[in-house]
């Protein structure tokens, strides 16, 4: 059978799909600031978590000048860097990447991708980003309040989060997990949009098999979310109960510094379980968006269709499925029953063979093709190289017995920046350059964007390559600083002073991207209509950039799947998914219509 | 071209950083060198699929960068490469997980004949208490902690009399003798690890936890707390000393027993602290405790 | 039809995958609100099945003193089977185009509503001046927990009833609320199978 038939009558049917109730802005409140509109809630998500994302790079900042210098900067005390870790870690992992890839690429590419006008629910959806909004107030609140915010560490365990040993066992505690449970809320409320979303807006021909990979990332990381989260949801609402009212849920009979508390019979670990039970999938909820993401970068730029696109569907929700049986390897030196880890180690292993198999696609599409080494492919590559230097070490800490030496040492804190810190950040910068033209209508610049990709690439991987050996080594993760020890060497300290050099450097690299970004938005050339060629639907809007309603009078058909690229006997190097069959222009040659 | 040379020098340069940076394990002191060698195991399989992902990557970026009018190869699925990709993956898989578990399996079986002996962990130290004469560790209960009674022993059972409570950062321990640690926590979560003997564990107060090993090698080697614990987390750190059994036995000879140190207090062993209710008021400790 | 089934097509061969959802963009012949509300249903049985694990973990810790049940409990688990047979009816008259049965269904739901979280305020105030503070007992702490998460469930679903009702004594037509009282019934008879559920895990232990 010919991969595509030129020419042949499509078999779908030419009916209308019904109009949704568009929701129309009145005012400019209600079109800027109060908006249905999921592309300028898309864009408030942004900007909200990119923005609360650079506090949380300045406290890393701060972290590395302790570890990388621990004598010269007094400044910093030991609560304080454990507050920092905290607020970092958690700022990091949920307000900026959850937010930024769901709420914000979520939200603008869902309904363009899948030929919608909008999200099903508009007004819920808006709600969900005033929700998020207030959380990060809550969350930045705690910075102010007596005794400051939490420091026990982005996993919240208690007891320790809520006596008095530790930093922001107070105030701060408690407002950290009054802005989760308001995340979590507002998330729930996006999260129902996207996913009924793509179950039931898509437009005709649309059939699932036919979205762009983005979209199944997506969609498979909100269902994740919205099976998570409660997990979460619960572990705070209990925490908050034991430390206002004075409730056993966690809390064992102890002492805290001197004194008996009152607390009996709760138990530390069901929190820990709760805890990964959302915190493994959470891994995901980052991930996959950016697989998905990645994937539609790498083909576009490769001029080259996604190689095993059915393996692509079937590894994210497998690896979906999967990524809730798997949470305990977290906990393998927790003090839970031991012999969980036979289970948790082979269920965490066989993980990554469908994980591998993406990795491997991503490569093989790149096999063959026609590559373009734009900007968003560099930051593709990049994607792919730490994705992979970060998988495989994750398989050193599923393996349950080298778990054991290396759990909560600098090898985690290595293994985890990799896979979900800069990995998935490269994704973002790339599918910020890749769509910017289609967002703001310009062409960002060039020369910038590899100076950024190569400062941020090669830097990070510079700093959290060599971390991994301090690991090996016996180096805690948390700790404010070393002091004696007898078993590292002088070198280690010479080592984090590199490092956090290095931090630094790529830290303000960043200026680069930011400074292009608003440079551009006036500046920049004018983009003409789908500068990439790329042939899903959001390139394909009447009004470029894709104004309200995102399509005109008609919404687009579907003929097809949209990695119709370098197709044999079309004309053109690319086939957008709405191209009528037999408007498809062919080169006349002999078998032209390919058979 | 500058993206191919970036990829193998990535490669070339991550082994090399591999092979001669001077940071790695320290020279292990117990019997788990198994799990060194699964890390070899592991490191040999992933480095593998690491180096030959990248030089690939490194080779399709060099043949198929972009030339303008060609056209990439339309080929949307290969089943026969991706079931062989997913087979040799498996493969990779079960080379390293097969020996990780029957290492596990090790890990969490403690031998015959291992002795006992109890860390206990709070804010920010170590004690440690071993069985005595009887060879049998007595019960204990946070609510018996006082000044008087710092670990908790429960002063009506007969087996706790003869407990060494050893209350400085210094431990010892005998050499080649598998010793199964108890792990007791009397405030938030702390973690027991040495370096040098490649086993931790979380300690969880109101439970007791474990792990066996063996030392074997002697010295002095640093404890360090491995599970945040507050604002002096970095500060938990102590030492043990392994040494021969007759050095050993001396050392423990001057350690004193629970009923010694009670003697010296004079006193039964306590009301216990003052109990505080989570409100801040000050209640008395007593029967209502459940345990 | 299934999610799955569409899995195995091969996108790249066209006409082959104009599968059923190619003429109604979607994979459920059900109006939007209805699967919003469903997957919404979906999250909060997760939600309350946690807890119910975590009530199951620590229950078998020594300290656990069981907690009497207030006769009260009875008569407010009446009152909200009640309300949920009243929006039954209200929807069957949505159904029948009978706008005096939906009016009728509606309030009686209401105020059978009302009673019930009137109902529960009142054991929680029985159940303190006995003596069984949530943090005496782990026991107590569930109670109150599951029954305030309950109730903000049910607060939340009457903010759907009361514009539910709005509509309906704005005079809109049994068709244009079929939908409302329709969503506003599945949820009641949801939070009435929570209620039944964790009320007979306090009774059971
Ligand atoms: C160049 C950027 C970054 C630098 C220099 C950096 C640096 C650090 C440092 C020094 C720590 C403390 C390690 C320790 O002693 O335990 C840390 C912790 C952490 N970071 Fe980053 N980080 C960066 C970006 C990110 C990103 C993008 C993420 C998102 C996943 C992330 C997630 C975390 C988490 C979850 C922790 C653990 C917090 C905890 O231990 O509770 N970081 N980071
Ligand atoms: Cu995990
Ligand atoms: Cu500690």
């Amino acid at each position: 059978m010919a991969y595509v038939a030129p020419g042949e009558t499509s078999l779908v049917p030419p009916a209308e799909v019904a109009e949704v109730d568009l929701y129309h802005a009145k005012s400019w409140i209600t079109k800027y600031v109060f908006s249905q509109d999921a592309k300028v809630i898309a864009i408030q998500y942004a900007f909200t978590a990119i923005a609360i994302g650079l506090v949380a790079l300045v406290l890393s900042w701060l972290m590395r000048l302790q570890l990388g210098f621990p004598d010269t900067f007094s400044i910093i005390e030991p609560s304080q860097y454990y507050q920092f870790i905290t607020m970092h870690g958690m700022i990091m992992v949920i307000y900026l990447l959850t937010a930024l890839f769901l709420g914000g690429f979520g939200n603008y590419l869902i309904p363009l991708m899948v030929g919608a006008r909008d999200m099903v629910f508009p007004f819920v959806n808006m709600v969900s980003y005033w929700v998020y909004l207030l959380a990060v107030l809550v969350l930045i609140a705690s910075f102010f309040v007596p005794g400051g915010p939490t420091g026990a560490g982005w996993t919240l365990y208690p007891p320790q989060s809520i006596t008095a040993g530790t930093p922001g066992s107070e105030g701060g505690i408690v407002l950290m997990l009054v802005s989760l449970a308001l995340f979590i809320v507002g998330f729930t409320m996006g999260g129902l949009n996207y996913v009924v979303t793509v179950l039931q807006a898509r437009t005709r021909g649309m059939s699932l098999m036919r979205m762009p990979l983005t979209v199944w990332g997506i969609f498979i990381a909100t269902i994740l979310a919205l099976l998570a989260f409660p997990a979460l949801f619960v572990g705070a609402v209990m925490m908050t109960l034991d430390k206002l009212l004075g409730t056993s849920f966690f809390m064992p009979a102890m002492i805290s510094l001197g004194e008996q508390l009152e607390y009996d019979g709760g138990n530390p670990l069901l929190f820990q379980h709760l805890f990964w039970f959302f915190g493994h999938p959470e891994v995901y909820i980052v991930a996959l968006p950016a697989f998905g993401i990645v994937s539609d970068l790498i083909s576009v730029h490769a001029r080259r269709n996604i190689f095993g696109y059915r393996m692509m569907v079937w590894a994210l929700v497998a690896i979906g499925a999967l990524s809730f049986i798997v949470w305990a390897h977290h906990m393998y030196v927790s003090g839970m029953n031991p012999w969980f880890g036979f289970f948790f180690a082979t269920t965490t292993l066989i993980i990554a063979i469908p994980t591998a198999l993406k990795v491997y696609n991503w490569t093989l599409t790149l096999w063959k093709g026609n590559i373009q080494l734009t900007v968003p492919m560099l930051f593709a590559i990049g994607f792919i190289v730490t994705f992979l230097n970060g998988g495989i070490t994750g398989l050193f800490l599923g393996n349950v017995v080298v778990d054991v030496p290396l759990s909560d040492t600098m090898f985690v804190v290595a293994h985890f920046h990799m896979v979900m810190g800069v990995a998935p950040l490269m994704v973002i910068f790339g599918a910020i350059y890749h769509w910017y033209p289609l967002i703001t209508g310009r062409m960002y610049d060039e020369a910038l964007g590899q100076i950024h990709f190569w400062v941020t690439f090669v830097g990070a991987y510079t700093i959290f390559l060599p971390i991994h050996y301090l690991g090996f080594l016996g180096v805690p993760r948390r700790y404010f600083e070393m002091g004696d020890t007898s078993f590292i060497p002088e070198s280690a300290a010479t080592l984090n002073a590199f490092v956090t050099v290095v931090a630094l450097i790529v830290g303000f690299a960043q200026l680069v991207f930011f400074y292009n970004m608003a440079r551009s938005y006036t500046k920049g050339k004018i983009a003409g209509r789908n500068p990439w060629k790329a042939n899903s639907l959001e390139w394909q809007t009447e009004e470029f950039p894709p104004g309200h309603g995102n399509f005109g009078a008609t919404l687009p058909l579907v003929y097809r799947w949209p990695y119709s690229y370098g197709v044999p006997g079309v004309a053109e190097d690319y086939l957008p998914q709405n191209v009528p069959p037999d408007e498809v222009v062919t080169d006349e040659g002999p078998g032209a219509s390919g058979a | 071209m500058v993206v191919v040379y970036a990829l193998i020098l990535v490669a070339v340069g991550t082994v090399a950083f591999h092979i001669f940076s001077p940071w790695w394990s320290t020279e292990i002191a117990s019997n788990w060198g198994y799990i060194d060698t699964t890390i070899d195991i592991t490191f040999w399989v992933t480095g593998v699929v690491f180096i030959a992902v990248m030089l690939f990557m490194a080779y399709c970026v060099w043949r198929y960068r972009y030339k303008a009018g060609r056209r990439a190869a339309y080929e949307p699925e290969n089943t026969k490469m991706e079931l062989w990709l997913t087979g040799l993956t498996t493969v990779g898989v079960i080379v390293m997980l097969t020996p990780g578990l029957f290492v596990w399996n090790d890990f969490v079986t403690v031998p015959e004949g291992a002795a006992e002996f109890e860390v206990m962990g709070q804010q920010w130290q170590w004690s440690y208490r071993f069985p005595g004469k009887d060879g049998v560790l007595g019960t204990t209960d946070v609510r018996k902690i006082s000044d008087e009674n710092p670990f908790g022993l429960n002063p009506d059972d007969p087996n706790g009399k003869d407990d060494v409570l050893v209350e400085g950062d210094e431990l010892h321990l005998p050499l080649d003798q598998p010793v199964k640690v108890l792990l007791r926590s009397i405030d938030v979560l702390h973690d027991f690890y040495v370096p040098e003997f490649r086993a931790k564990m979380d300690l969880v107060p109101g439970q007791v936890t474990y792990f066996w090993f063996t030392p074997i090698r002697t010295g002095t080697f640093d404890i360090l707390c491995f599970e945040l614990c507050g604002v002096g987390h970095h500060t938990m750190r102590g030492k043990v000393v392994i040494e021969e059994e007759s050095a050993y036995k001396a050392w423990l000879e001057k350690q004193p027993t629970f009923a010694k140190s009670m003697a010296k207090a004079g006193t039964g062993g306590g009301d216990g602290l003052k109990l505080v209710s989570s409100g801040g008021e000050a209640v008395t400790a007593g029967g209502e405790s459940a345990r | 039809m299934g999610f799955l089934a569409h899995l195995t097509e091969k996108p790249w061969l066209e006409g082959e995958s104009q599968g059923v959802d190619t003429d109604g963009g979607g994979i459920f012949s059900l109006p939007t609100p209805q699967i919003g509300l469903r997957v919404f249903l979906i999250v909060a049985t997760v939600l309350f099945t946690l807890f119910i694990v975590a009530y199951t973990d620590r229950m078998v810790v020594a300290d656990w003193r069981p907690m009497p049940e207030p006769w009260l409990l009875w008569v407010n688990t009446a009152l909200l089977i009640a309300s949920s047979v009243a929006l039954h009816g209200a929807w069957v008259g949505a159904d029948r185009g009978r706008i005096d049965d939906v009016r009728a269904g509606l309030y009686a739901a209401g105020v059978f509503a009302f009673a019930f979280l009137a109902g529960q305020i009142l054991a929680w105030q029985q159940l303190v001046a006995m003596g069984y503070f949530a943090a005496s007992n782990p026991a107590n702490a569930f109670f109150y927990l599951f029954t305030a998460l309950h109730a903000l469930h049910l607060l939340g679903g009457l903010v759907a009833w009361g514009r539910t009702t709005a509509k309906v004594r704005r005079g809109l037509a049994p068709g244009q609320v079929h939908l409302s009282v329709e969503l506003c019934a599945i949820y009641w008879h949801f939070l009435l199978v929570v209620w039944l559920v964790l009320f007979g895990l306090l009774l059971l232990t």
